[in-house]
């Protein structure tokens, strides 16, 4: 019997248990799936609790729920990868053997190399939303805040859903209008970009939308430390944000079993080919998700989309033949804007956001860099897709690679306001 | 495809003046560029610049924060060679493409 073993079970791992129990011969090859603990967070709607749209409950399932029959799962904290023996060691001390390891360990949050970033004023004054503690602390603290500065604060890239921040300084934005006390927040976006986010065409259709809505941006700034006493964040450079409420989006870092095994890069991140989702350092290790160090978003949108061409280069891989299926980088999100609007950005490697259409021309139903009321609707209706269709490794009605099909490359639809 | 003319040597920069050909640089030409930038050009400075053209040829990207793990210096002493936005300076003055974020 042959062993393919997956590590990770959140969004990119369960697709690819999902669909390679469908590919894989069950005579042939066991599926073993590993992961330190047994819930399955819906991360897209950590977003939603800071503002009281959604509880816990909402967004949790567990794991095994989603997982197929004919794949084991463990429950257990890794410790090494050992490449060069074809074994994982778990932390309890098993060996997992493998001859294929797929990696989708995903990318966490690490607060603590800021220095002051956890300090006397962690979820006191200063909350992270990436986290289920963070975004429960932070709720339970908006509900009584009566205004002040509200900095929302990207310490540097790369994060996962690069546009998470960006959404939760509109929604802060409607929810504090609809609270009646807007006029007492002073809203600051902090970001090491240079503009509101990077494609030319995107960031300049959000910095109009944050100039609209009155909130202040600070551009390129790297976060340095963060002064508790004086309620302040420094960039390296000295530079000064003082805040009354800071919400903070840490550094993120790879699964330190990443880290330790030598498969991945300073910060824990897979070193992978960006086409083939192969290891650079062993081939038959392959990544999946937010765990590479590809140059794509870190999103469930990625994983989603990879997960077509990792099926077929395993496939291949397994046949000794190339491997032909190239991932392009395709990532699509929804940025919710507030005030029960949206909007879908889709784009990959090469091509930036662009307006128009999606996924059909004309007829959309969803507009491209564009705020509308059904984009927020999709939004929604989202969380149900991914629960029932999406980790399945079930097919939506959207192709893997990015289309042009509906985009306009042209037109300008942007007020030329600077 | 813009050209621009240092220490004698005629390079292909883009809009911006960043090198669209790194092995066009040379330590004659970063010294000119950081000039124009008002930077005079330590060895510190240098074996930074090393590392950067080193990870750009090994088609990683740049960040601040991988300059922590440089070994050469930390992000603070980087700040000071290159005051005011380091990577963008740092990476032009060495003749490599300004690094963008990759979301």
């Amino acid at each position: 019997m042959k062993k393919l073993v997956i590590l990770g079970a959140g969004t990119g791992g369960t697709i690819m248990a999902n669909k390679m129990r469908k590919e894989l011969s069950r005579d042939e090859w066991a599926i073993t799936i590993v992961d330190q603990d047994k819930t399955h967070y819906y991360q897209p709607g950590f977003l939603f609790i800071p503002f009281g749209f959604y509880k816990k409950a909402d967004i949790v399932n567990p794991r095994q729920k989603f997982l197929p029959d004919g794949v084991t799962a463990i429950y257990q904290q890794i410790e090494h990868i050992d490449h060069e023996n074809n074994k994982t060691i778990l932390a309890n001390g098993d060996f997992l053997d493998y001859d294929i390891l797929i990696i989708a360990t995903g990318s966490r949050t690490n607060p603590e190399e800021t220095p002051g970033l956890k300090g006397e004023l962690w979820y006191k004054n200063v909350f992270d939303f990436y986290t289920i503690e963070g975004a429960e602390a932070l709720a339970d603290f908006f509900k009584t805040w009566k205004g002040g500065k509200l900095v929302i604060n990207v310490a540097d890239n790369p994060i996962k859903c690069p546009v998470a921040p960006l959404e939760f300084t509109f929604y802060a934005d409607a929810f504090f209008t609809k609270k009646g006390i807007r006029d007492k927040v002073d809203i600051t976006y902090v970001t090491p970009m240079s503009g509101a986010f990077t494609k030319p065409k995107a960031s300049k259709m959000l910095g109009n939308l944050l100039e609209a809505k009155k909130i202040n941006l600070v551009t390129d700034f790297f976060l340095g430390e963060v002064d508790n006493d004086n309620k302040k964040i420094l960039d390296f450079g000295g530079r000064e944000v003082p805040f009354d409420c800071l919400i903070t989006v840490p550094l993120h870092s790879g699964e330190p079993a990443v880290s330790n095994s030598g498969l991945g890069d300073e910060f824990g991140f897979v070193r992978a080919n960006k086409n083939t989702l192969q290891s650079l350092v062993k081939e038959n290790i392959f990544v999946i998700g937010d765990a590479s160090n590809l140059p794509a978003s870190k999103a469930g949108s990625v994983a989603h989309f990879q997960a077509e061409v990792l099926a077929k280069n395993i496939n291949s891989f397994i046949a000794n033949e190339p491997l032909h299926a190239s991932f392009d980088g395709h990532s699509n999100c929804y940025i919710e804007t507030g005030f029960g609007k949206c909007i879908l950005i889709d784009f990959n490697y090469d091509t930036e956001p662009l307006p128009g259409t999606y996924p059909l021309p004309v007829i959309g139903p969803f507009s491209l860099l564009k705020e509308t009321r059904i984009n927020h609707f999709g939004k929604l209706v989202f969380k149900w897709i991914y629960w029932n269709v999406l980790l399945k490794g079930r097919k939506l009605p959207v192709t893997d690679y990015m289309s042009m099909t509906g985009k306009i490359k042209d037109r300008v639809i942007f007020s030329t306001k600077q | 495809m813009a050209q621009k003319t240092y220490a004698g040597v005629t390079v292909d920069v883009n809009e911006e003046g960043y090198f669209t050909n790194p092995s066009q640089w040379t330590k004659e030409i970063a010294a000119e560029i950081a000039k124009e930038e008002g930077i005079v050009l330590t060895d510190k400075h240098f074996a930074i610049m090393e590392f950067l053209r080193k990870k750009h040829n090994n088609g990683e990207a740049l960040s601040i924060r991988s300059i922590n793990h440089s070994g050469v210096i930390d992000v603070k002493t980087f700040y000071q060679l290159f005051p005011g936005a380091p990577l963008k300076k740092a990476t032009k003055i060495a003749g490599i493409p300004k690094p963008s974020s990759c979301i």
